[in-house]
């Protein structure tokens, strides 16, 4: 059984239920998954098209030596294993594939 | 001859519509989205035309519903605008979820409404009964008598809805004060710029460096307590409308409180009333007196906030008060400004309050003149002397019954 954490009282809360962004940071919703993607990092070209597809905001970029914005890995705490990463990396590149997630 | 009250004002013949467009012109919003509806259509009209002659900067959104008419004032309110909307009757109606949603998020959004009666059956003419019906849900209703109220707190309306976070509404009576003209006066651009000031919101969506989620779901554990908020912001509200009122009355001259008082301070009969038919009363109110009648009026201008503690106060000294109610609540009892008045003498005067009569007059626009008033009055007369009970229903003024 989780611990409580004390209730806010009307007080102490923020006007119009305003919530501080960033809260998913907290919650793993990778356990969720039934597929994960694999990601290939030889074929991967950083055309970040998963990137900016992804609903999660689960793949991980990073600038490279040169400052140019590449992938770096799947964050798999939030992955949720929607596949569109896998669909929409270009048919040519296919760096994404979708496997079964294991127990 | 009508005198300005503010050393730069200038005297103008113009509609509650037209002034009411005007003032939304000088407060200059950043987003203006509407859908039209009669009597309220020039409102949103005339502004439009503002902006397509690039006499306000303002990004007007011409929406398909006036359920996305508040949809869209409510995200350009979130994203960091200040957003101002206008309709009525039909079209508030449509838009009812999204009001309590404006002030759950507490949003300080202005809204210019004109008071049109409800359908079923259709009618475009004046009655309270769209702003009534919605008394509940959190925004600030400010009632204007006249062309000059409904510039004045439309220009109040922005600074308190800002410094209250609560949305809030201006209204005039449909076709009466919407269409009529009247003479007012209005004051320079840069003098209602300098009162309204810059919206500053806490925070916004357009500022993504500090990225907040607002209208995520409550559980039982919570609802509640935003609810209380929202309550005590209300609360809280009406030291902030008579600060603003304040500052204005410094400013350009007028005074404005909660409501007006009429002949009251020796009142031993007096009439409660919102919007037109307040002016209609003083008329009555002055025969009266020059008969020697001591007949006075309240009429209520902020009725939400209520401010009940007031005028219990105001009315504890009358003996016999009739409340004109410009809406029919279905309750099987009384309508609510009614409600609202005789709560508030019960709480603060207990078995000390006057006597209290409801009517209910003017629905769908039907006529209400000096001599159904004087009616009121004399009846009241009567059972402040013990001559004449005080009805116990509510009762209606010039509508065929049998």
């Amino acid at each position: 059984m989780k611990k409580e954490d004390k209730k806010l009282t009307a007080a102490e809360l923020p006007a119009g239920g305003l919530l501080e962004g960033g809260t998913a940071e907290n919650f793993k919703t990778g356990p969720w998954r039934s597929q994960r993607p694999v990601w290939n990092k030889d074929k991967c070209i950083s055309c970040l098209t998963c990137w900016i597809y992804c609903p999660d905001s689960a793949i991980k970029i990073a600038p490279d030596e040169k400052k140019t914005t590449v992938v770096t890995g799947i964050d798999y705490d939030h992955c949720k294993g929607c596949g569109i990463c896998a669909r929409e990396c270009p048919p040519k590149v296919a760096a994404i594939t979708m496997e079964e997630e294991k127990k | 001859m009508v005198k300005t009250m503010f050393s730069k004002g200038k005297i103008v013949a113009k509609t509650g519509n037209e002034i009411m467009a005007e003032a939304m012109r000088q407060i200059a919003p950043d987003v203006v989205a509407a859908y039209p509806i009669t009597p309220a259509t020039e409102i949103v009209q005339i502004f439009s035309q503002f902006v397509a002659d690039g006499k306000v900067p303002t990004e007007f959104v011409a929406v398909e519903s006036e359920h996305s008419a508040m949809s869209a004032t409510i995200s350009a309110s979130v994203a960091g605008a200040r957003a101002m909307t206008g309709t009525s009757s039909q079209g508030f109606a449509l838009m009812w979820e999204m009001l309590y949603i404006a002030a759950g998020l507490r949003l300080p959004i202005v809204m210019a409404e004109v008071n049109r009666a409800l359908s079923a059956p259709i009618n475009i003419h004046g009655d309270q009964s769209d702003t009534m019906g919605a008394r509940d849900a959190g925004w600030i209703q400010i009632y204007s008598e006249n062309s000059q109220e409904a510039y004045d707190n439309m220009i109040q309306s922005v600074r308190i809805a800002e410094a209250a976070k609560l949305p809030a509404m201006v209204t005039t009576d449909g076709f009466i004060i919407s269409h009529c003209m009247e003479v007012a006066e209005v004051y320079p651009d840069a003098d209602v710029k300098e009162f309204v000031g810059e919206y500053k919101p806490e925070r916004a969506l357009l500022d993504y460096k500090r990225p907040f989620t607002l209208g995520a779901i409550d559980l039982q554990d919570y609802y509640f307590e935003h609810r209380y908020q929202l309550a005590q912001a209300m609360r809280d509200s009406k030291k902030i409308i008579l600060e603003v009122a304040d500052e204005f009355k410094k400013k350009f001259g007028r005074e404005y409180g909660f409501y007006e008082k009429y002949e009251m301070d020796d009142a031993e009969i007096a009439i409660v009333t919102i919007g037109s038919a307040a002016g209609t009363t003083k008329a009555v109110v002055d025969n009266l007196r020059a008969k020697g009648i001591k007949a006075g009026l309240i009429k209520i201008r902020v009725y939400r906030p209520f401010p009940a503690e007031e005028i219990a106060k105001d009315l504890s000294k009358v003996k016999a008060i009739a409340v004109l109610d410009r809406a029919d609540s279905c309750s099987a009892t009384f309508a609510p400004v009614y409600l609202d008045v005789v709560a508030a003498l019960y709480a603060n005067c207990g078995d000390k309050a006057p006597k209290a009569e409801n009517y209910i007059y003017g629905l769908g626009g039907r006529e209400i003149s000096l001599e159904h008033i004087e009616e009121v009055y004399m009846k009241l007369d009567a059972v402040a002397k013990g001559t004449k009970k005080a009805s116990t229903q509510v009762e209606y003024i010039n509508v065929r019954i049998k």
